[in-house]
């Protein structure tokens, strides 16, 4: 009983987390089991695709190509570019996942950009078990996914309320956490170079070509800004030796 | 419509692709080796950068030049930053930010 109280705990703690990630989902989703339904499948479809594709854009896009005679081939190496990007994220969490042991499969397949975005900053609260802490993010994030391509399925006509803009919050929610990443650290120089190879790529490739080459360019940016960002790291980090120093 | 076999087969194919994407990194750099240090510099540093390019993922359609001229995006992302620096609470600042924005592209523009 104790442990199981202990997991609740985690899962509790882990929770708070994740709820822009539920409305977002469940909004997303429910458009996505909207969309499938339409087409004339059965809505268990559409959960049956939240479980096992589990992307957002992906199972967007492949609804969008979902005609008699689509060729399997084709699609494949559509979805291997679209979600190229996905490549990027594993580099960030090589070390994290290190801990994860037999769920380590799972949170490599959970990964999506939402779950991305809040592993990266996830730290767990003291007390909590980090292992836990991290699955439970991935999990109710797929979670909420699931759910919502089902209730899009199932009773997505009978929405009627005006959604326009609600969109925003996936928005909102990396600002929020560029701003967390911005206050913690003096070194500007990822996220400026990542701002600029976006920008600059989204003006020259156009909008639905342009995040391959940014994720390329992003990548020899840092790479050639790779001394001055270490320097910079380096004196942040005596910089905090010496305010520990001090306390003591 | 596909028949049950081929949907199956198409969800199937594209889930390959999506796993395939998402552990690529992984198979590339097994836990049991020594990463090269470049790599993990990168996993260092991609976390802030990649930040800012979901964000301009996600404002990708904006067009500045045609009315109303990303004014709602842009009025909405500095009040998402404004609250979040003030209050420093996520949901708040997300849900509130997405709030204002639906009154503004409902009701304002």
């Amino acid at each position: 009983m104790k442990t199981a109280s202990r997991v609740l705990k985690d899962l509790k703690s882990a929770f708070p987390r994740t709820v822009p990630i539920l409305l977002g989902y469940l909004f997303l989703g429910i458009a996505f089991g909207i969309l499938l339904t339409d087409k004339g499948y059965h809505w268990l479809w559409a959960v049956f695709m939240g479980l096992v594709v589990y992307a957002g854009m992906g199972q967007f896009v492949a609804v969008n190509m979902l005609f008699p005679g689509v060729n399997f081939l084709n699609a494949f190496l559509l979805q291997l570019t679209l979600n190229a990007r996905h490549i990027f994220y594993g580099l960030s969490m090589l070390e994290k996942f290190k801990i994860m042991g037999k769920r380590k499969p799972y949170m490599i397949f959970a990964l999506t950009d939402e779950t991305y975005s809040l592993l990266c900053s996830a730290k767990a609260p003291e007390g909590i078990d980090e292992k836990n802490f991290f699955f439970f993010i991935a999990l109710l994030d797929h979670g909420y996914w699931i759910l919502g391509c089902a209730l899009g399925g199932l009773i997505g006509s009978l929405l009627t309320f005006n959604t326009t803009g609600i969109d925003f919050i996936m928005t909102a929610l990396f600002i929020t956490i560029a701003v967390d990443q911005w206050r913690e650290t003096k070194n500007h120089i990822p996220v400026l170079s990542g701002f600029a190879c976006a920008l600059l790529c989204l003006l020259v490739f156009g909008a639905s070509h342009f995040i391959i080459p940014a994720l390329l360019c992003i990548t020899v940016c840092l790479l050639l800004l790779r001394k001055p960002i270490e320097k910079r790291e380096a004196k942040e980090k005596a910089a905090i030796r010496e305010v520990d120093t001090d306390a003591l | 419509m596909l028949s049950n076999t081929s949907m199956l087969l198409y969800v199937l194919v594209t889930a390959a692709a999506v796993i395939m994407t998402r552990g690529f990194t992984f198979l590339l750099f097994p836990a049991g080796k020594q990463t090269p240090k470049v790599i993990l510099f990168l996993g260092q540093a991609l976390p802030c950068a990649l930040m800012a390019l979901l964000i301009v993922y996600c404002l990708k359609n904006t067009s500045p030049l045609l009315y109303p001229y990303g004014l709602p995006e842009a009025i909405a992302i500095a009040a998402v930053i404004l609250l979040h620096l003030w209050k420093k609470n996520n949901l708040l600042s997300i849900a509130g930010g997405t709030a204002f924005y639906m009154i503004l592209v409902q009701f304002v523009f």
